[in-house]
């Protein structure tokens, strides 16, 4: 393609919490130094920054992204700011990608930041935009609609249960004990879920990710660069983005094929053929529970309609044949919209890197994925990445 | 690198902490008033429900009847031909049972759910759904695939709006059935 | 029909309004926290200093954005500044005219590299200029609430 090879070689993140007393710009910087510290560069070394975040309401600032800057690094550097709603973290890598991957920046910082707890009287209330103001907000809707009129399409489509869906959220929220950014970790069974008050049926509470405030940010480095800081560097083997129709109400809701089309695009790139064999670990975005497995059917990690039995098996487990979510993902971690997506990138650095602790999934994984999602249930964002 | 041996940033505060301000803030209540305009095809579209019509644009390339109406196809990228009624009837693609308002408020106990569906209108292309409310039935009843129709507001409560029609009740009264467990909670 | 007139006739409803309903309640964060403190408790300002790269930010940082390093020490820097620049305001934001006109300027605060943009009182608006010495004027402490108008103004310094 003619494009040069790009590592990520560092990586920082904050707690995830419901709300933070600092500020954006605190948050940015504490994400930020730390991934700078974690491969020994100064803010010098830097040659570009690009930070993602997602709407402006979520904060309250407008032009958030000038606003961050200066806690992302960018005093007097070369910067952007990207947003594609919910997808926004994985397409934070792939935006600094094209940076270095062109031949413009060798080592550019990637950060992503989220401060939802300033948006009163609940973030959630910032969402009522995400519909079309004349044909649907008449209806006074919440986001929780769109969730909950996908996830029955979905459930109906296949036969799927509510206890088959809640199982997600019980393997991520376990999985998130062992993640010290974890917002609501904690160990649950199905029964919890499904006993849990139900916001919009069939959506209950504990079928949902939190508000979040956070930021995470990695750094990006060219080959001749990455191979002088780190003897682990990890190769952003492919990427890919797709957007479908505003139109959602037309769109088939229970399959998304923008995260499909995205995923060919990545795995074209990456030279990958069966993805379902040849990726190692993957991190879906998955701020509801049926989202996993919805998306795990995108990527074509499995059959569609078939991802719920394969969770019920095991399959997806730490140790099972294709981990899923090992990080505890956004229902354990937390979802500040934005820093999500980069926390699961973060989190296939580490594990393909044998760096990832409790949550280390076995086999010395060398290839995996990241997936994010957002704007108005159209965006997917795929990123691969591959220690070799 | 190891997460588990770094120190993270973040100072998480408790909403108590906000109340009993152990905190110092500042609060800022803008004032964001909006005039969308709303084009040549919904200006028809709220024109056509103030009438108590539901109309639609056709593609003449890709032949598809598209609600809500648009001047241009966003498949084949160049203007649409004409406009086309459509029914006021339609089939539930899918539906949520409610409990939770836009703010995140929980409905009061003896408030009903609301009932809000995609709802694939009859005379537009298969698969063209709007989003709409149900009303009329039983949470329990509703089912994918169940028949409505619009119930609309009187003609002179109509305004040339989405909310002309209240909401999409069944065709038929569905029989009782089992009740799906956890929809009424 | 050309693609321009076909989409120009208009007999419709032609606008939809609506708001998007949210606000906001805004921690200080770290630092601001702790400069606003400062200006409740003891009507003084904070900076806080980079000895790498010699600047003294007001209002403080917890780090600073040219070196990136974190900034632990926070100084009071007091209250004294000069006017480094300023504006004459005479409408309100709905445009109707003010009662009286506004001077508002950026205010320097003396030996630090930062400042805050405040209102002047106590002095004409003919006779503002450029370096002109001010100081910061408080409410009582009793009606102080931790912020920025917690501080009525700066007027000219009285030597």
């Amino acid at each position: 393609m003619g494009m040069r090879k790009v590592a990520i070689v560092g990586a920082g993140i904050t707690k995830f919490v419901r709300r933070a007393q600092e500020t954006g710009k605190e948050l940015s910087w504490q994400a930020s130094k730390m991934a700078l510290d974690s491969c020994g560069l100064s803010l010098d070394d830097v040659d570009m920054v690009t930070l993602g975040t997602a709407p402006d309401a979520f904060d309250g600032v407008h032009m958030k992204g000038e606003y961050l800057a200066d806690g992302a690094g960018a005093h007097r550097k070369p910067y952007m700011r990207h947003y594609v709603g919910g997808g926004t973290g994985v397409f934070s890598p792939i935006h600094g990608w094209f940076h270095v991957a062109s031949g413009m920046a060798d080592i550019c910082l990637v950060v992503a930041e989220e401060k939802m707890s300033s948006c009163h009287p609940h973030p959630q209330g910032a969402f009522l935009t995400i519909f079309d103001h004349t044909t649907e907000q008449p209806l006074k809707p919440t986001l929780i609609w769109i969730f909950a009129l996908e996830m029955n399409r979905y459930m109906q489509t296949y036969g799927i249960s509510k206890a088959d869906i809640a199982r997600v959220s019980v393997k991520n929220k376990g999985n998130a004990l062992d993640h010290p950014s974890a917002q609501v970790a904690e160990k649950i069974t199905v029964e919890d879920v499904l006993a849990s008050e139900t916001l919009c049926w069939p959506v209950n509470r504990l079928d949902i990710s939190p508000a979040s405030d956070g930021a995470a940010a990695v750094v990006l480095a060219s080959e001749r660069v990455a191979r002088r800081l780190t003897d682990k560097p990890v190769w952003i083997d492919g990427v890919g983005f797709a957007i479908d129709t505003a139109y959602w109400a037309t769109r088939d809701l229970a399959y998304p094929r923008y995260v499909e089309t995205a995923a060919r695009m990545a795995y074209d790139m990456a030279g990958i053929k069966e993805p379902a064999k040849e990726i190692h670990v993957a991190e879906p975005y998955d701020p509801f529970d049926y989202k996993e497995l919805h998306h795990m059917e995108g990527l074509m990690l499995c059959p569609r309609g078939e991802a719920a039995r394969l969770t019920a098996e095991g399959y997806t487990a730490r140790d099972g044949n294709l981990p899923i979510c090992p990080s505890g993902g956004a229902l354990g971690v937390g979802n500040p919209i934005a820093a999500t997506g980069l926390m699961k990138v973060i989190e296939i650095f580490l594990q393909l890197r044998g760096e990832a602790g409790k949550r280390q999934v076995p086999g010395k994984p060398t290839c995996g994925l990241a997936q994010a999602w957002g704007d108005l249930m159209q965006m997917g964002t795929v990123i691969v990445l591959r220690s070799h | 690198m190891d997460l588990d041996t770094c120190e993270l940033g973040g100072t998480p505060l408790k909403s108590s902490d906000f109340e009993k301000c152990k905190v110092l803030t500042t609060e800022w209540k803008p004032n964001l008033g909006y005039a969308w305009d709303n084009g040549v095809a919904i200006g028809r579209y709220l024109a056509e429900l103030k009438e108590g019509r539901i109309i639609a644009r056709v593609c003449h390339e890709c032949h598809r009847i598209m609600l809500p109406p648009r001047m241009f196809c966003e498949l084949c990228f160049r203007p649409t031909d004409e406009w086309a009624y459509v029914e006021d009837t339609g089939v539930v693609n899918t539906f949520s049972i409610a409990r939770v308002n836009w703010d995140a408020s929980r409905r009061g106990p003896k408030e009903p759910p609301l009932m809000p569906a995609v709802i694939e209108i009859d005379g537009a292309t298969k698969g063209m759904g709007i989003m709409h409310m149900l009303g009329e039935v039983d949470p329990d009843d509703v089912t994918i695939g169940m028949k409505v129709r619009a119930v609309w507001k009187k003609p002179e409560d109509r305004t040339g709006a989405i909310t002309d029609i209240l909401y999409f009740k069944p065709i038929r009264a569905a029989a009782p059935k089992k009740a799906a467990a956890g929809r009424k909670r | 029909m050309a693609t321009t007139e076909k989409m120009s006739k208009n007999t419709s409803p032609t606008h939809w309004e609506g708001e998007i309903p949210v606000n906001y309640i805004y921690t200080y964060g770290l630092a601001g926290e702790a400069f606003f403190r400062a200006v409740k408790d003891k009507g003084t300002f904070l900076g806080a200093r980079c000895d790498a790269c010699d600047i003294t930010f007001v209002p403080p940082k917890i780090y600073c954005d040219r070196c990136f390093e974190e900034l632990k020490k926070f100084i009071d820097v007091g209250t004294v500044g000069y006017v480094d620049t300023f504006t004459v305001s005479f409408k309100n934001m709905d445009g109707s005219d003010k009662t009286r006109p506004r001077i508002l300027a950026m205010i320097k605060i003396e030996g630090t590299d930062g400042g805050i943009i405040h209102y002047l009182e106590g002095i004409g608006i003919e006779e503002v200029a450029l370096g002109l010495p001010v100081q910061a004027i408080f409410k009582p402490k009793n009606q102080r609430k931790g912020g920025i108008e917690d501080i009525l103004g700066f007027e000219p310094l009285k030597r």
